[in-house]
């Protein structure tokens, strides 16, 4: 397994596959009389939240207490990060505190790399969206999800829709079911797909009615109001009708097919209200798988000796 | 002791011979040289330069004197072979006006490592709006020629023109800082396929290329020089070299790190390498040792932009644009042009001695080492491999973007008028 | 000095062990009423099966079986790399006053079945809890015993007991390992 979380382009087809059955198990935890495994106990996750995110930060945080770590919540807001303190002063005070890994949400690409590899920390760190880079939690909980409904995710077609440009869980996505061997297509205006997409391991289309008949889940991204003031698109009525999820559009998937979406929704812009709260939506399925593979993620990471490559040889089952 | 004689240096990489230096000329050219009382400095295996002249550095005194001072500076201008370096006017106070050009100039004549010619603003506090007083500098005891905006680009086409129009009459030169402000705005790193992969805002070529092409059409439009500076992809050599094939006044400048580095590095996340105009693609650093190799690109200029720690040590989007130059660029100009056979030393004396004195109407500079000419002049010893360690340098910053990495060449002498400001590769 | 191996218990030995075990447990229960037997991964979960079909035909009703996986539990979590975990599939009906039996393929140092103890209590308040095991290697750095023994196996520690079973290995044995170099204590990790 790998030391840091920092994108999902890390993780192999076995890593990804461990991290997603290791979920599976840690689902079965919420049904037990005690919710709880010793497992992470004496351990210090630090989740640190420059971005406000409380969803994120909650999901991370039960995952975290459920395998008994201590948990130390540090956000942005009437701290010291809201000073301006620095990336790297803040990271030498988590190391001083011994944190054993560091959830980070950072609205700057690539400042859990700069904290993972800086050698300011020697935690491991975990990339809790940044910027618009990539969310990698958030992909492996939508494969959970879609695993679970789907089965195997290998030769699936997946299309994710709206805004690529600015979306690090598009990016995350997009790397994930690759190599999980889906077919992922983007599907946006062209405006909002990022300049060379086509050394990306995906599809891509402007066209989404024509996407929807193939497709076995449809993932919608959020598209903020303000990016018409930069002439992303002409109005938001007119995203809408090309873009948006509306019942018509459903229709066109088939019966099987998956609606899912990483929130926070914007009712009536990607997505109509009835489609969201439909039995195709497993949208709420998503919230809840959040915790199970985060715990899995969190177990994989920090359960094992971090310096530890040795010792490999078979055990015996009673050791 | 009088002057000193220089024995065996191969003349700008080509046959050997002996320099006296006396009364900062070269006093004699020839073998088998002698001089009573001269100070006798073994050049054999070493290739002699006319002094390197930087049309682009950022001394940042005053206002930011915690990163570099005109003294600190010019030393590692002198450790890296240049007797001439231009002061970009981004500082705090801007170079606007006769007043301030004057305190660099003065600076640097009382520190004494290199010749400081200081660069004036185009408009007033690098606005962009109204031009600055560009006849009290030339007039000034710096005697500036040269004009730029850098850091920000002259993008109003109005003022642009006026400005190229205005400087004819004290023979001075525009050198823009070719981007597009709109299509630049947040940008981070080149736009193209990794930028979309690491998240970080592109800087598209386009955005430089489209500035140059205007800013042709215009000097040839109002018969005026422009100086394009750090040109940065295969397109703008191209533009560069449609406008030079029309005849017009169009000089322009690469950097050493446009030369050597690509994009791929932003995949560290590392800010060390986020620099503007942003490193390019390998097809673009083809492109630029090409134009560089036959003359479409003027020079080298180096963009030497030191930065305190704090400014780097941080996220990418946070981060300063900019890195260190001085002390390195002749290296990074071997290996990129020399060892690949594109420029023989000739070329290199041309390119970064020669031509940059032309643009910038540097008297006393980039003469050629020939009996009678002002004595700048610059040892170096190819042959040398060395990694480059951040901490061995004059420069009060350390963003240099070559930390440990193998470059050839040493800068073993430099002299200023005919006296050492670096023997033995140390600062006298 | 290259590894030998020994078979020591083969197919049909196994086999009489798992029902000698099964009427053990019979016996000791009282019948079958509120049994539920629990196998430990991987290899305690197919034993733990066959001694739940054994107790089914004998006693004409289904005994619930399933898997508690306890890598969770472990305490030498941090002395190795991460670990897959194993899966946990406890019968409807939880184990709330059952009288579990946990099925383990050896029993060597007893810190499984401390983490096995650990997790059960996790799942619920069992009536009582049981230990049957294929193979008691010795060996114990803590203080648990099994109640049901296929088999007592005097060992040194520089010795290796592997037990395949037909599901995942083929064929059902239980084979020694004299490794010259794998001299440690039990409870290391290796």
């Amino acid at each position: 397994m790998i030391r840091h979380l920092l994108s999902a382009g890390d993780l192999s087809r076995d890593d990804a596959v461990t991290v997603l059955d290791t979920a599976t198990e840690m689902l079965s935890l919420a049904d037990r009389t005690i919710k709880k495994s010793p497992v992470l106990r004496g351990r210090t996750v630090v989740n640190l939240f420059f971005e406000d995110s409380t969803r994120t930060r909650i999901s991370f945080e039960a995952a975290a207490k459920r395998l008994s770590a201590d948990v130390i919540n540090f956000a942005a807001k009437g701290s010291s990060l809201s000073k301006g303190e620095s990336l790297k002063d803040t990271a030498l005070t988590l190391e001083a505190m011994g944190a054993d890994a560091v959830v980070v949400r950072h609205g700057s690409s690539g400042a859990p790399h700069r904290l993972a590899n800086s050698g300011w920390v020697r935690s491991t760190v975990v990339n809790a969206g940044d910027g618009t880079h990539e969310h990698p939690t958030q992909a492996l909980l939508d494969a959970f999800t879609m695993r679970r409904h789907l089965g195997d995710l290998d030769g699936r077609r997946i299309a994710i829709v709206g805004d690529v440009l600015h979306s690090r869980v598009a990016r995350s996505n997009a790397l994930l079911l690759s190599t999980l061997g889906a077919e992922v297509t983007l599907v946006a205006p062209p405006t909002l797909l990022p300049v060379g997409i086509a050394s990306w391991p995906v599809a891509t289309s402007y066209d989404l009615d024509a996407t929807l008949p193939k497709a076995d889940a449809v993932m919608m991204l959020r598209v903020q109001r303000e990016r018409m003031n930069d002439a992303y698109f002409p109005t938001v009525r007119e995203y809408s009708r090309r873009y948006g999820l509306d019942a018509r559009r459903m229709g066109l998937l088939p019966e099987h097919s998956l609606v899912m979406h990483p929130g926070p929704m914007i009712r009536g812009m990607e997505i109509s209200a009835d489609v969201a709260d439909s039995p195709r939506s497993v949208i709420v399925e998503q919230v809840s798988n959040g915790v199970a593979v985060r715990m899995a993620v969190l177990y994989l990471l920090l359960s094992g000796s971090s310096h530890d490559s040795s010792d490999s040889e078979p055990q015996e089952d009673d050791a | 002791m009088t002057g000193y004689l220089i024995k065996g240096a191969r003349i700008e990489g080509g046959d050997q011979a002996d320099l006296l230096l006396r009364d900062g000329v070269v006093a004699e050219v020839g073998s088998g040289l002698s001089a009573a009382g001269a100070e006798v400095v073994d050049a054999d295996g070493l290739v002699a330069l006319p002094g390197l002249v930087d049309l682009h550095t950022h001394l940042r005194e005053p206002g930011r004197e915690d990163a570099e001072t005109v003294e600190t500076g010019t030393q590692a201008a002198a450790r890296g072979g240049f007797t001439a370096v231009h002061a970009m006017a981004n500082t705090d106070p801007v170079a606007d006006t006769a007043g301030v050009v004057e305190q660099v100039w003065r600076l640097g004549r009382e520190a004494g490592y290199c010749d400081v010619r200081p660069v004036g603003a185009v408009t007033v506090g690098l606005g962009g709006e109204r031009l600055a007083e560009l006849g009290a500098m030339a007039d000034s005891a710096a005697a500036v020629r040269v004009f730029s905006d850098d850091g920000r680009c002259v993008s109003d086409a109005v003022l642009m023109r006026r400005a190229l129009e205005y400087v004819k009459a004290f023979d001075g030169v525009v050198a823009q800082h070719a981007q597009e402000p709109r299509l630049t705005e947040d940008a981070q790193m080149n736009e193209g396929e990794l930028s979309g992969v690491l998240g970080l805002t592109g800087w598209p070529a386009v955005a430089e290329e489209a500035i140059i092409a205007r800013d042709c059409l215009l000097s040839a439009h109002v018969g005026s020089r422009l100086h394009v500076c750090h040109v940065s992809t295969a397109g703008s050599v191209e533009i560069v070299r449609w406008a030079k094939g029309k005849g017009w006044a169009v000089t322009a400048e690469v950097t050493p790190h446009h030369l050597l580095l690509t994009d791929e590095l932003a995949t560290t996340y590392d800010p060390v390498y986020k620099v503007n105009p942003p490193l390019r693609t390998h097809d673009d650093v083809e492109a630029l040792r090409e134009g560089l190799a036959d003359g479409t690109i003027d020079c080298v200029a180096t963009d030497h932009a030191p930065h305190p720690s704090e400014d780097k040590d941080c996220e990418w989007a946070a981060a300063a644009f900019g890195m260190l130059g001085l002390e390195t660029a002749l290296s990074v100009v071997q290996e990129a042009m020399v060892e690949t056979g594109l420029l023989d030393w000739a070329g290199v004396a041309d390119r970064m001695s020669a031509r940059p004195a032309r643009i910038g109407r540097v008297e006393d500079h980039g003469r050629g080492l020939e009996a009678g000419a002002p004595a700048q002049l610059t040892l170096v010893d190819p042959s040398a491999r060395r990694p480059v360690d951040p901490a061995d340098s004059a420069s009060l910053s350390r963003n240099t973007p070559y930390a440990r990495r193998e470059l050839p060449g040493r800068v073993v002498g430099t002299f200023l008028r005919g006296r050492p400001t670096v023997l033995d590769g140390k600062l006298q | 000095m290259p590894p030998t191996h020994r078979t020591v218990l083969d197919g049909d030995d196994i086999g009489r062990a798992l029902t000698r075990i099964s009427h053990e447990i019979l016996e000791r229960n009282k019948g079958a009423a509120d049994l539920m037997i629990l196998g430990i991964p991987s290899r305690g979960v197919p034993l733990a099966e066959r001694i739940a079909a054994r107790l089914s035909a004998a006693e004409g009703a289904t005994v619930p079986v399933g898997s508690l996986d306890v890598t969770m539990y472990r305490d030498d979590l941090q002395l190795r790399p991460a670990r897959t975990l194993g899966p946990t599939d406890i019968p409807d009906g939880g184990i709330d006053d059952k009288a579990v039996v946990l099925v383990d393929d050896v029993l060597f140092s007893g810190r499984t079945i401390r983490a096995a103890l650990d997790a059960i209590g996790d799942l619920g308040r069992p009536r009582r809890v049981r230990l049957a095991v294929l193979v008691d290697r010795g060996h114990r750095e803590l203080p648990i015993r099994a109640d049901f023994v296929g088999k007592n196996l005097p060992t040194s520690l520089a010795e290796k007991v592997r037990v395949l079973v037909e599901e995942y290995d083929g064929r059902d044995a239980v084979v020694i390992d004299d490794s010259p170099v794998a001299a440690a204590a039990p409870g290391v990790a290796r």
